[in-house]
């Protein structure tokens, strides 16, 4: 036990002494999820856009006003001619431009029928459907308003609901991304890095002509680490509950525990890692490779898993990260209990079993 | 009993590419000072992981205090103190963590068995609050030989542990493994340094993975052949030249402030030889006999 201690203490002077390290494990959560709440969202907010008014009645300037009054568009310039909205396309001026014809009250009301064109900057798909989107979305609001006053013979009225994320709030889908991105790196590339480290330094050859055990070597430099990554949980929790406004919907005990059970799988991989690699260059870059790209592209936090081919699919289920990030959504986010993340926490604890067993076979008593 | 024996032990890395160790044997007594002299590459540090146990050798067999390194890894892990060629201590951990955290990797503790260490020890109290990776060469390697002997080992292995140190530590490193070798402990430790050979009780000369010869320093140094002179002048250079154009200068080598030479007759070739040095080298020059070194035996051997 004494022996235990003596190990721990080592590990916490080796982490606590390196700015480097202490860098890494409480700057990054706070600067990702600050840069992922504030700087990196596909929410597209006051896009500029330009108006081409040929009609100047009362029913254009109450299209334009709603357009300018919501949170997405900021009516940029007030064109007199098609030439300019092509000039303000080519600068980059703006994102839209709205195209109101000749006598446009007059067409809607006397023959119940007006066009006005949507002009969209293309060269970024997503971004023009969306704000073509969000400018029908005002037009239509408007038709209802004036079509209050008489009823068409026939309609069909969709009524949508945005379930869990009213808002449709970016964060919402990114919190548990980070969670799982920040937790692989922190437990799996620190610890690999740390128990490389060893080796490298040439310590490793002193502790293995010792009679400690190599395996307290290996779990009293994880140990360290697993505290370390319920900290950033936590941290990263309160951020999101309290500077995103993303609510904490299922339990936060269950979520506390899922997490412990990842942090696990992420500990295991790094052990794995660490048994393969002998340089802390090799050791970082294979957590790289490994962990944060796949985790990145397959956890289905940037791009939708059912949107890949199949073998893709198939490698995905192979991330431990995308488990996790699964758990976490349908935890946080839906308010989910266990049983629905059942089949995803056996997953998680059968990969952690996996990984360890791998290490522990791949673990060498020599240098060779 | 022997307390170090190893038997036809052979090794060899990257698929039999590079032969690191062939055929090597010797015995090492109990509370001998065994040095393994030899140039970097000679197989030394490969040596010293096959009997420390983190290395298995391809064919033979070794052991340590009667254990065998393969089989009894275990048992000779907890009798053995080791001292890898590279600095092995945690440079962020102060002088006194490191001893302490060593002590507790050995489940002891540094008072008991301070005796070993006073000596040393009492060198580095001054600093026992600076980080490993601060001190200096001299220091690092004294910390380090207090960490291996900090649970009072039967067997040290010392790899290359003055290399990089300056003389004056040295000096006191080796004074050091004389006390520790007659407190009855093993000391098998190797050098690239020549003239720290004539310090241990026997030597064995390694070059490129081969033993050239095992005896007492002063037995390798009898068994040399011939007869030896220092050569000296101003022109260090031009002598050489001259001394090795010589039809029988057997070899000439240059050793720091003088040239050791070696004629094929010995003594029937001397006069010739002085006569042609004068022809040749013009001016005047000093030539003396002198007893063989052991880098002339390695020399001679190799």
């Amino acid at each position: 036990m004494k022996l235990f201690l003596a190990f721990i203490t080592k590990e916490f002077k080796h982490i606590l002494r390196d700015t480097r390290t202490l860098i890494i494990l409480f700057g990054m959560p706070i600067v990702q999820i600050i840069l992922f709440g504030f700087a990196l969202t596909n929410e597209v907010k006051d896009s500029r856009i330009g108006i081409l008014d040929y009609s100047k009645d009362q029913a254009s300037q109450h299209i334009i006003q709603e357009l300018d009054a919501s949170r997405y568009f900021d009516v940029e310039a007030n064109f007199s001619s098609p030439q300019q909205i092509d000039q303000a396309f080519k600068e980059g001026r703006i994102r839209l431009a709205v195209v109101f014809p000749a006598h446009f009250r007059h067409s809607l009301f006397q023959q119940n029928t007006a066009s006005i064109q949507l002009i969209a900057d293309a060269s970024d798909p997503n971004t023009a459907t969306t704000v073509v989107n969000y400018a029908s979305s005002i037009l239509k609001s408007y038709q209802d308003e004036v079509l209050g006053e008489q009823t068409l013979p026939y309609t069909i009225q969709p009524e949508i609901r945005m379930l869990y994320n009213p808002q449709l709030k970016g964060a919402y889908n990114f919190v548990p991304g980070v969670m799982a991105m920040i937790l692989l790196l922190i437990s799996a590339m620190m610890t690999s890095i740390a128990i490389v480290r060893e080796k490298e330094l040439g310590t490793m050859e002193v502790l293995l002509v010792s009679p400690v055990p190599p395996i307290l070597v290996i779990v009293t430099k994880a140990i360290p680490y697993v505290l370390l990554s319920f900290i950033n949980v936590s941290t990263i929790l309160i951020l999101s509950v309290n500077l995103l406004d993303v609510p904490i919907q299922g339990s936060l005990l269950l979520l506390l525990g899922e997490s412990m059970l990842f942090i696990f799988a992420a500990l295991a991989l790094g052990l794995f890692i660490s048994t393969i690699t002998n340089s802390q260059q090799v050791a970082m870059l294979a957590s790289l490779m490994v962990l944060l790209l796949p985790t990145l592209i397959f956890s289905g936090f940037m791009f939708p898993i059912e949107n890949m081919p199949k073998p893709m699919q198939f490698i995905s289920n192979l991330i431990p990260s995308k488990w996790y990030f699964f758990i976490v959504r349908d935890v946080m986010i839906k308010g989910l209990g266990f049983k629905s993340v059942l089949k995803e926490s056996l997953i998680l604890v059968a990969m952690t079993i996996g990984f360890v067993l791998i290490a522990l076979k791949n673990y060498k008593t020599r240098l060779e | 009993m022997n307390a170090i024996i190893a038997n036809h032990l052979f090794k060899s890395f990257e698929k039999g590419k590079i032969k690191a160790l062939e055929d090597i044997s010797f015995e090492v007594k109990q509370s001998e000072l065994f040095g393994l002299i030899g140039p970097d590459g000679a197989g030394k540090t490969t040596l010293f992981r096959i009997l420390a146990t983190l290395l298995l050798a391809e064919s033979g067999d070794a052991s340590v205090d009667g254990l065998d390194v393969k089989k009894d890894y275990k048992a000779i892990r907890k009798r053995v103190g080791y001292m890898p060629g590279k600095f092995s201590l945690y440079q962020d951990l102060s002088v006194e963590e490191n001893l302490n955290f060593f002590a507790h990797v050995f489940g002891t503790t540094i008072e008991q068995n301070y005796h070993l260490i006073k000596d040393i020890y009492q060198q580095l109290e001054p600093f026992k609050t600076r980080k490993a990776g601060k001190l200096s060469g001299g220091m690092k390697q004294k910390l380090a030989l207090c960490c291996a002997l900090i649970h009072e080992p039967s067997v040290l292995f010392l790899d290359e542990p003055t290399t990089g140190v300056d003389p004056v530590s040295r000096k006191e490193f080796w004074e050091m493994l004389k006390y520790l070798k007659s407190e009855g402990i093993t000391i098998l430790v190797s050098t690239p340094y020549m003239d720290e050979a004539s310090l241990c009780d026997r030597v064995a000369l390694m070059q490129k993975g081969k033993i050239l010869d095992i005896d007492t320093p002063v037995g390798i140094i009898e068994k040399y052949p011939k007869k030896i002179w220092s050569i000296h002048a101003p022109n260090m250079y031009a002598l050489l030249q001259v001394a090795r154009a010589f039809p029988n200068t057997h070899t000439c080598f240059g050793f720091g402030e003088s040239h050791h030479l070696t004629l094929k007759n010995d003594d029937e070739d001397y006069q010739a030889f002085c006569q042609y040095v004068q022809t040749h080298y013009k001016e005047p020059f000093q030539i003396q006999e002198i007893t063989a070194t052991i880098e002339d035996c390695f020399m001679a051997l190799s």
